[in-house]
């Protein structure tokens, strides 16, 4: 067999960049095809919540400006969602460095940001998928609508997924440092779980207590609900701070940031990370 | 074929190699032998651009480790002592994936795939997870998926350990086809009888030095009939150290309390060596220094 090398020139290294990540999104989907219990898992969760919060939550709870709980409810579903991609992110990341996959893919002429690059854009589109699916069901059961234009429709799912893009790379640097899935999971869900619920999510915020209140109006998860019921025209609360007045722009903000810290931070760990 | 001068290396405040040199020729097998944590991985990782060494230089197929990473892993093939691939895929989809890794195009990864599974007895399972492999069935797919490429070098960090004596040979006399077909290999092991049957040089490594070196018959020879000699930090390891090398060596340790010193005459000082310092590494000793003389 020939000696294979590596390209000499910047668009060549490029196009292999891109081919790599391919790859390794492709052995992503093949894991999914692999262990069909898990995709039905991704398109029934959302299902249950829609359901659980909506009718449970949804008896018990009347808005302060009046409106349609189920309504006001599906965004922050959406948001929630978007936020536990880390989950599943540090999960993979960090059973690939127990098994010692990282390694064999770091002693191949792989370029350096594919395994990570590839793995999170898969991970990206399983969610889109999710999403989707509970868009369809929030339709369906709760009668969930979004009110702005096509294109304002089009912005709030665009801005959930930028932010579930940027969640997902800070679950891929998390898994990197843990030693296999069940710390991963301690890691993320730990914190994320609460953190979703401290926010506008479920509930608005003028029944908490002033303590709380602040930590709720600056969390960015509840920028990221405000800004998609702005955009899908459904049902919100008054907005007591600069982030939910103005949820889009923060929202872009956090997500953009988000990325700018966790790539750069991930992709060199992945570059020196040492297996077991 | 695989060259290091001083290779150096820290991971925190401990010192895992503090100078290792290293000289394989093309198409042999050189064994690192040596104890849990004597370095002996961490030669390997350095070797395979995984982990860069804080000091020494080293080349593999004629490319640096650090200056020429990309174009090195083209040139090797690396086993490891867990088996490296995806669980949940099967075995033809596994090696398929890494031959694309390497940038092959799809037909060719297809079909060194197939060819690859037929040569190492797994073409009946190709088709099947990998979870439903037996250990021995993964290591060979582990080892298929090393050579994807034909690599001219290969490492393997202890490839038989944990696998029954039936599939350990099959393992070996794979091995031996591959050099014969002009394979350079350097494996680590913690078996002497591993090393003595397939490698053409053994180093032994110690506390992140090479403590001997050469062909195993001019190893034993070098230092058979010799002495093993073991410096202990504290005069409490030298009493339970006494314990332990009586306990696996036949000889008499001769024993000078002052310098925390014991000194034992044997016959085969390579084996001994080995022996003594698995034994002390088991019984947590904080021993300083073990030689062969």
């Amino acid at each position: 067999m020939t000696v294979l090398e590596p390209p000499a020139t910047r668009l060549a290294r490029l196009g292999w960049a891109l081919a790599d990540s391919l790859t390794i999104a492709g052995r992503t989907y093949s894991r999914l095809r692999a262990q069909p219990g898990e995709l039905a898992g991704f398109l029934v969760f959302p299902i249950i919540m829609t359901v659980l919060f909506g009718y449970v939550f949804g008896s018990a709870i009347t808005l302060p400006g009046g409106g349609d709980y189920r309504s006001y409810l599906m965004p922050g579903i959406f948001m929630q969602v978007a936020a536990l991609t880390a989950v599943a992110a540090a999960t993979a990341v960090s059973e690939d460095m127990a098994l010692g996959l990282i390694d064999r893919f770091r002693a191949q002429p792989i370029a350096r940001s594919a395994v990570l690059v590839g793995r999170s854009v898969a991970d990206l589109s399983i969610h889109l998928l999710s999403v989707a699916m509970m868009a369809l069901c929030g339709v369906v059961i709760a009668g969930w609508r979004p009110h702005g234009s096509p294109l304002e429709t089009l912005a709030g799912f665009g801005l959930l997924a930028l932010f579930a893009y940027a969640m997902i790379w800070i679950g891929t640097y998390i898994g990197l440092f843990v030693k296999n899935g069940a710390q991963a999971d301690a890691a993320t869900f730990g914190w994320l779980f609460p953190l979703t619920f401290l926010a506008n999510a479920f509930v608005p915020l003028e029944g908490l207590p002033s303590w709380l209140r602040p930590i709720a109006d600056w969390n960015p998860m509840s920028a990221v609900v405000s800004a998609a019921r702005r955009l899908f025209g459904n049902p919100g609360s008054a907005a007591a701070s600069w982030p939910l007045q103005h949820p889009v722009t923060s929202t872009l903000c956090w997500s953009v940031l988000i990325l700018a810290v966790f790539v750069p931070l991930a992709v060199r760990r992945y570059r020196t990370a040492t297996s077991r | 074929m695989i060259y290091a001068e001083g290779l150096r290396r820290r991971y925190g405040a401990v010192d895992a190699l503090k100078g290792v040199d290293l000289d394989v020729p093309q198409g042999t097998v050189c064994g690192l032998l040596g104890p849990n944590g004597a370095g002996k991985t961490t030669v390997v990782r350095i070797l395979t651009t995984l982990l860069r060494p804080d000091g020494g230089t080293a080349r593999v197929a004629g490319c640096d480790v650090v200056a020429d990473a990309d174009r090195l892993r083209y040139r090797i093939g690396l086993a490891g002592q867990h088996a490296a691939v995806d669980e949940l895929l099967t075995g033809r989809r596994n090696l398929v994936m890494f031959g694309r890794l390497y940038h092959l195009p799809r037909r060719t990864a297809r079909r060194r795939a197939g060819e690859l599974l037929e040569r190492f007895g797994l073409a009946e399972a190709a088709d099947r997870p990998v979870k439903t492999y037996s250990g021995g069935m993964r290591r060979r797919l582990d080892l298929a998926a090393s050579l994807i490429v034909a690599p001219p070098v290969l490492f393997l960090d202890e490839p038989t350990t944990g696998l029954d004596p039936r599939s350990r040979l099959a393992l070996w006399d794979l091995l031996r086809e591959l050099v014969s077909e002009g394979t350079t290999v350097l494996l680590t092991t913690q078996y002497l009888d591993e090393a003595d049957h397939l490698a053409d040089q053994i180093v032994v490594v110690d506390s992140g030095r090479v403590a001997a070196s050469g062909s195993p018959s001019a190893l034993k020879g070098k230092v058979g009939g010799g002495r093993v000699s073991i410096a202990f930090r504290e005069a409490g390891d030298l009493s339970a150290g006494i314990e332990v090398v009586r306990g696996v060596l036949p000889g008499e340790p001769e024993i000078d309390r002052g310098e925390r010193r014991l000194a034992v005459p044997v016959e085969d000082g390579a084996a001994s060596l080995i022996k003594v310092a698995t034994a002390l590494d088991e019984v947590f000793l904080r021993l300083t220094e073990v030689t062969a003389a």
